[in-house]
């Protein structure tokens, strides 16, 4: 990677580039940012709107994209892991509400309840 | 028949110095300057094996070649940057030959040199705030050896939920607050998406993720004001990158029309 020169006002260093950037401050740039020209491969234009569109499904909500059905990145190794331990939690934090919610429903425990 | 693409990383104006020397582009070629008119290209040569309809739409469904080639086409355009105020074109603009980016440059002459002009001398900067996520042993206020009973459970569950919703509120007001205030000292500004962790990485939710464009020499001046906020702000992080080529405010399209504008609300994931 490259190391660009210190700037006029010498600040350039500690906040540094490319370095402190992680990869979707850069593909959020670079991906959905700048000036748009069609080239000569003109495909290109179009299947970069369609992962821009999946990416932005990631960025915006996990959850939100599997509720809709999509679910490609959990073939992605680069992105599976992460979202089998969100299901994984939240599977479980929804069996533990649904056995809350049947102790309360249970005769005893509901009649403590009234003071 | 060439086995060689024209990639064009950006458009600015004849350099004052030359590039750096062991500057290295997508594939390890060095980038070379296309001139026409009062105007220059950045360019190099990529393989067709790569970058020809079918392989390229095949790369793209790629995150690791992806990576890798946001990553090289960062490097020079962060190059350029160093030397002049580059007009950074999107990913993957890719022609046969030099006579291609020529007539490219010749249709689009007026609108480059007018971007040019009104992102002479100008950077942006990276601000985003994150949410830090509680240290992870909240769980230890009950003795983790008795068994909870559900309805404890549900009792906590909901308090948590509402202590989260409250942190939540008011790091978005936080988030508000402050991109009103660098808005104030920039001299534009632009909303983009919350980022997921999956991608960034980071710690903790993205309540807020923008862009400032700057001048150069107001630059230090606004960094300051960021890091001042950095003390401000118990429970949250805030996070600035930068100095980038303009990339959020080169803003024109092919068809002149989707001028990007930061409609994304912040921390509203859509």
């Amino acid at each position: 990677m490259t190391t660009p020169a210190p700037r006029s006002g010498g600040f350039a260093e500690p906040y540094g580039h490319s370095s402190g950037a992680n990869l979707a401050d850069i593909l959020e740039r670079v991906l959905d940012k700048g000036v748009v020209i069609a080239g000569d491969i003109r495909i290109n234009l179009l299947d970069i709107e369609l992962l821009t569109v999946k990416l932005r499904l990631i960025v915006a909500s996990v959850d939100k994209a599997k509720e809709m059905g999509i679910d490609w990145w959990e073939t992605d190794p680069a992105l599976s892991s992460r979202a089998r331990r969100d299901e994984l939690a939240r599977e479980n934090a929804e069996l533990r509400e649904r056995l809350a919610r049947l102790e309360e429903l249970e005769p005893g425990s509901t009649r403590k309840e009234a003071p | 028949m060439t086995t060689g693409l024209r990639y064009v990383y950006a458009v600015c104006r004849p350099l004052g110095a030359p590039l750096q020397a062991q500057l290295t582009g997508i594939g390890g070629a060095p980038p070379a300057l296309l001139r026409h008119h009062g105007l220059i290209a950045v360019v190099s040569t990529v393989p067709e094996a790569d970058f020809a309809e079918d392989a390229l739409k095949a790369h793209l469904e790629d995150l690791d070649w992806l990576a890798a080639t946001a990553r090289a086409h960062q490097g020079v355009i962060d190059a350029l940057t160093t030397v002049t105020t580059p007009l950074p074109l999107r990913l993957a603009t890719v022609f046969r030959d030099d006579s291609g980016v020529r007539s490219m440059i010749e249709a689009r002459e007026a609108d480059f040199l007018r971007a040019l002009d009104r992102l002479e001398g100008r950077v942006e900067w990276g601000v985003k705030v994150f949410t830090e996520p509680p240290p992870a042993e909240t769980e230890s206020s009950a003795p983790a050896d008795r068994p909870m009973s559900g309805r404890d459970y549900l009792r906590r569950r909901r308090a948590d939920t509402r202590a989260h919703e409250e942190d939540l509120q008011a790091a978005e007001a936080f988030a508000q607050s402050l991109h009103e205030r660098l808005c104030a000292r920039a001299e534009d500004c632009r909303l983009h998406p919350p980022q997921n962790a999956a991608l960034s990485g980071a710690r903790g939710r993205n309540v807020l993720n923008a862009a400032y464009l700057v001048p150069r020499d107001r630059s230090e001046g606004f960094v300051e004001l960021v890091d001042r906020t950095k003390d401000e702000t118990a429970g949250l992080r805030v996070e600035l990158t930068g100095p980038w080529a303009a990339y959020s405010f080169s803003g024109f399209s092919e068809e002149g029309t989707r001028e990007d504008g930061g409609g994304v609300t912040a921390g509203e994931a859509r």
